[in-house]
């Protein structure tokens, strides 16, 4: 037996433990049941509830099981009447305040409060004056409170500073005076808030949007994979009847923890929407009609197929957002009908390294090494609010002193203490990405009309954290994919990786932009990143497909106007295409205007799909509920099509047929984000414009599932239709907070409510994307005229 | 041998048939206890568990505060409740039906519900004419509470002392 493990007897059984654990982990892991509410396994221990008082022998008084380290042949004892006395007593004082409103509480059945009273309380209460009553907090539209039922465990103090980040939640007064709310009167703001809902042993915090519409014990629970980040969270949908109630996290170590973030857990209030589409749809005489099935599929196979359209006439653009079943359903019907124009790629303005680019793009490593990063650069990412679970685990290793810095267009609010973090005009992006791989020492000489640059002690600080950490990444964040110089910043992170040894991550956009790439949905390569067959050239772009206008489209899971990289465009093609046929799971304001042809798919929940996450983990999610309506799993309405456009290979009988094929492609994978670049992109210089527009794709404007779940768009986080600029930027423009701003791009111009703040880089004016107000403009990162109203 | 000569004097006096026939004169004597129903009807327990009723408070608010306690607790999954919150942020019911083809009138709501809502009145007198009419909606509840709470009200009273 090494030293670190002692013996101890715990209601007679003997057990071993490691030094230094705290005894309630011990007699957890035994199967001996304490009760308690102030601990929580991720959390400190604050030993306030006074709930786990168990017996220790030769200790005058009952010992809290959460605050007591092990000792060698400690003799403990949960059960007896000591023990018990203990409990009772605490279970009589915490319920003196407590409420008696299980009947209308959401947490009643599923109560810690009421399991341990049940199980440890005294039948009867002594107390008959009078309660405390605490009025509510409005915490923002995804939280419900009703603070009189509060025990004052804390949790959600804990949890706010110590997982999320944010001091928003704390406790104020003494006694029986403790109240927890706000510090100041103001929603939360965090998006991983909603945790509080799931740790909170009583009902003290409990879920808005879901308030009071079903009891615990009439939910059914199905597991499931949340569809909106790469990080991919396990999940368990909670249906009641055929509806979904609430999603709450299904632990994973390895993956989530168990934490989700607010997106995977409200966004199920999108799913039912009304512009969910409940019957295929027909154009007949300019307006989109319901019709049957038949007839929408041999409109579909006529458009696609039409006379005097040649194959390379047809665009194929799919989200990835969907399952990798459909993205490769999607591209094998796209080749099947003789075109490589397919791209998930949507968002995308600069496809000049595709050919380098790996397999796939993922992290290079697991999400659990994250926490254990000495070091690590991320270039245009806004990780906290692009995979809130990934940054969790890179928070924990900052907060254990690892230097995370940052290159990005913008100084984003974070959650930790960055080590060096450098906001730039998005167009110097490259010109500090450029030092950095100097001061690395990394081989850059190669980059055409690379200017003369030197290194400053910021960029020194990050080459030298890099280089000395044991354990160090570069990674590439979103706002990378959506730059203009998007093959620049691969190549310099690749040398800066190269020469440093860290590893090179990539954070990929969305859930299923991995998946994607594995199962073929990009012009150049066939499934599994396999050559394309024969001696065929690469297909367009979804950039290329949307600027030059085609014949006709193909559109699978996504709202253009809200995902191209040029919104104004896009619009602009499809309205002009002769055929433009969707596979769409709801109707929106760019579809009813450009589409011939409409097929409702089913959406997450509703089928069987598998995400491939940051990690390269394929998970499969079962379908819980039935489509609305008329609405069928894509990978039937692919099979339907394709036997009405007499394919062959498409004859699937259920969707793991479609998965074990598409596994039979990826046998040979390998991951590795290191690319060697045959042709080394030129220097990107900074563009000499005084004024440029720089944004990102908000956190709640990711999907179209998310971009109709309204508790998040009620959410802060949820308004981001601003014209943002900085101080001495307002002032240039003569533009003062609140002012309404018209913003032109391309020709086109909207107006929007301007917002100063001093995250903005001088230059230019942060205008996001993928909202309605937005959809007008052009690419995210370009020239732009601001101009007060 | 004593037997058969009992039972064979027994028949020749024709014992059975008298002793039957008292019994026949005792009860055409006393009193008769037919009831002439409808215009006459037994008496009633404050137990008894007939035709159930959604009360309200004296202020005219509702009861029930759709904790669905009785949905649970109904053997014969008779009760359906779904519920919602209330624009003055209550928890309310936006539906309760009872199918009265499924109940079987155990009285077991009527003990689970912890504001005294959903009763079960001293009404068994009841017809249906159309399918559909043995759901009994929130209104038509509500209507009976409203109609009998006076005597709802006096039998919950006369048996709180055994409660």
């Amino acid at each position: 037996m090494s030293d670190d493990t002692i013996n101890l007897t715990v209601d007679g059984k003997s057990l071993t433990a490691k030094r230094g654990q705290m005894l309630i982990e011990v007699t957890d892991a035994a199967g001996i049941d304490v009760p308690r509410f102030c601990y929580h396994k991720k959390l400190s221990v604050a030993a306030n509830c006074r709930m786990c008082l168990v017996e220790v022998e030769k200790a005058p008084k009952p010992l809290p099981a959460c605050a007591t380290p092990v000792m060698p042949d400690m003799v403990v004892r949960t059960a007896s009447k000591i023990a018990r006395d203990a409990q009772k007593g605490t279970m009589e004082f915490l319920l003196i305040n407590h409420p008696l409103d299980c009947p209308i509480c959401d947490q009643g059945g599923e109560c810690e409060l009421q399991d341990v009273a049940m199980g440890y309380g005294n039948g009867a209460s002594q107390y008959t004056e009078g309660k405390r009553v605490v009025f509510d907090k409005y915490i923002g539209p995804l939280i419900a409170t009703e603070m009189t039922r509060c025990i004052h465990c804390t949790r959600c103090v804990r949890f706010g500073e110590e997982i999320a980040g944010i001091r928003e939640l704390g406790a104020t007064g003494r006694g029986e005076n403790v109240r927890i709310g706000t510090y100041i009167e103001k929603s939360v703001v965090s998006e991983v808030s909603g945790n509080v809902i799931d740790i909170c042993p009583v009902g003290a915090l409990t879920a808005r949007p879901s308030r009071y519409t079903a009891r615990s014990w009439e939910l059914q629970q199905q597991p499931s994979v949340s569809p909106h980040d790469s990080v991919g969270s396990n999940v368990f949908v909670h249906m009641d009847g055929s509806t979904i109630n609430r999603v709450i996290p299904r632990e994973n170590e390895s993956i989530n923890e168990v934490w989700i973030a607010d997106r995977d857990r409200f966004s199920y209030q999108g799913l039912n929407n009304q512009d969910r589409l409940q019957s295929p749809m027909v154009r007949v005489d300019g307006e989109l009609q319901p019709c049957d099935w038949p007839t929408a599929l041999s409109t579909a196979a006529k458009l696609l197929r039409a006379e005097g359209q040649d194959s390379s006439d047809l665009g194929v653009l799919v989200s990835p957002s969907i399952t990798v079943e459909e993205l490769y359903l999607t591209q094998k019907l796209a080749r099947a009908l003789g075109t490589n124009n397919v791209d998930h790629r949507l968002g995308q303005l600069d496809f000049s390294a595709q050919d380098s680019a790996p397999v796939m793009p993922w992290l290079g490593m697991q999400l659990n090494d994250l926490e254990t990063l000495d070091a690590a650069l991320l270039i245009g990412s806004n990780i906290r609010k692009d995979q809130p679970i990934a940054a969790l685990r890179l928070r924990k290793s900052a907060l254990k002193g690892g230097a995370i810095s940052f290159i990005n267009p913008r100084q984003f609010p974070l959650h930790f203490e960055a080590s060096v973090s450098i906001a730039t005009r998005y167009d110097n992006m490259v010109s500090e990405l450029y030092c950095v791989a100097r001061a690395a020492g990394a081989d850059v000489g190669s980059m055409a009309d690379a200017p003369q640059l030197d290194p400053n002690d910021q960029h020194q600080s990050i080459a030298d954290s890099l280089q000395n950490g044991e354990r160090a990444a570069v990674m590439l964040g979103n706002i990378c994919v959506q730059h203009p110089a998007y093959a620049q910043l691969q190549y310099l992170a690749n040398a800066v990786a190269n020469a440093t040894g860290a590893t090179l991550g990539m954070l990929p956009e969305r859930s299923n932009t991995a998946g994607a790439w594995l199962a073929g949905a990009v012009p150049h390569r066939a499934a599994g990143g396999n050559a394309l067959s024969g001696s065929a050239a690469a297909g367009k772009n979804a950039l290329q497909m949307l600027d030059e206008p085609m014949k006709a489209y193909l559109l699978v899971g996504c709202e253009i106007e809200f995902d191209a990289a040029r919104p104004a465009y896009a619009s602009k093609a499809l309205d002009s295409a002769d055929g433009v046929v969707a596979i769409s799971a709801y109707m929106s304001e760019g579809l009813s205007r450009c589409a011939d042809v409409v097929l409702p798919a089913a959406t997450f929940t509703e089928t069987f799909g598998t995400y491939v996450n940051a990690t390269g983990a394929w998970q499969s999610a079962k379908g819980t509920t039935s489509p609305p309506g008329d609405a069928r799993p894509a990978w039937k309405v692919f099979r339907v099509l394709a036997q009405e456009l007499e394919l062959d290979g498409f004859g699937f009988d259920s969707p793991e047929a479609v998965t074990k094929e598409l596994q039979s492609h990826c046998g040979s994978v390998t991951l590795s984000n290191l690319a060697t670049f045959d042709n080394v992109p030129a220097f990107y210089a900074p563009s000499s414009e005084t004024l440029l527009r720089a944004g990102e794709t908000p956190i709640y404007a990711t999907d179209p599932i998310v971009r109709r779940s309204q508790p998040l768009q009620k959410s802060m986080d949820g308004k981001q239709a601003f014209a943002i600029m900085s101080q001495t930027q307002a002032a240039t423009l003569s533009v003062a907070d609140g002012d309404q701003v018209s913003v032109q791009q391309n020709g086109s111009a909207v107006s929007l409510p301007a917002k100063v703040d001093n995250s903005i880089p001088d230059g230019c004016v942060w205008v996001p994307t993928g909202l309605p107000e937005t959809q007008a403009l052009g690419e995210l990162f370009g020239t732009i005229k601001v101009s007060k109203v | 041998m004593t037997g058969q000569i009992s039972k064979y004097i027994k028949s020749f006096t024709l014992w059975e048939l008298l002793k039957g026939m008292s019994l026949t004169g005792r009860y055409f004597m006393s009193s008769s206890i037919t009831i002439q129903y409808p215009e006459e009807k037994t008496p009633q327990s404050n137990r008894f568990r007939g035709l159930h009723a959604l009360r309200r408070y004296a202020n005219g608010e509702e009861r029930c505060i759709a904790c669905k306690l009785c949905e649970a607790v109904c053997p014969a999954l008779a009760i359906t409740i779904d519920s919602d919150q209330r624009e003055d942020g209550t928890r309310r019911t936006t539906r309760y039906d009872i199918d009265l083809f499924k109940c079987i009138f155990c009285g077991f709501c009527e003990e689970a519900c912890p504001v005294d809502s959903i009763v079960e009145t001293r009404i068994f007198e009841y017809h249906f004419e159309n399918r559909g009419e043995q759901i009994m909606t929130k209104d038509k509840l509500l209507a009976i509470g409203d109609k009998y709470e006076t005597q709802i009200a006096a039998d919950r009273a006369a048996d709180s002392a055994f409660r």
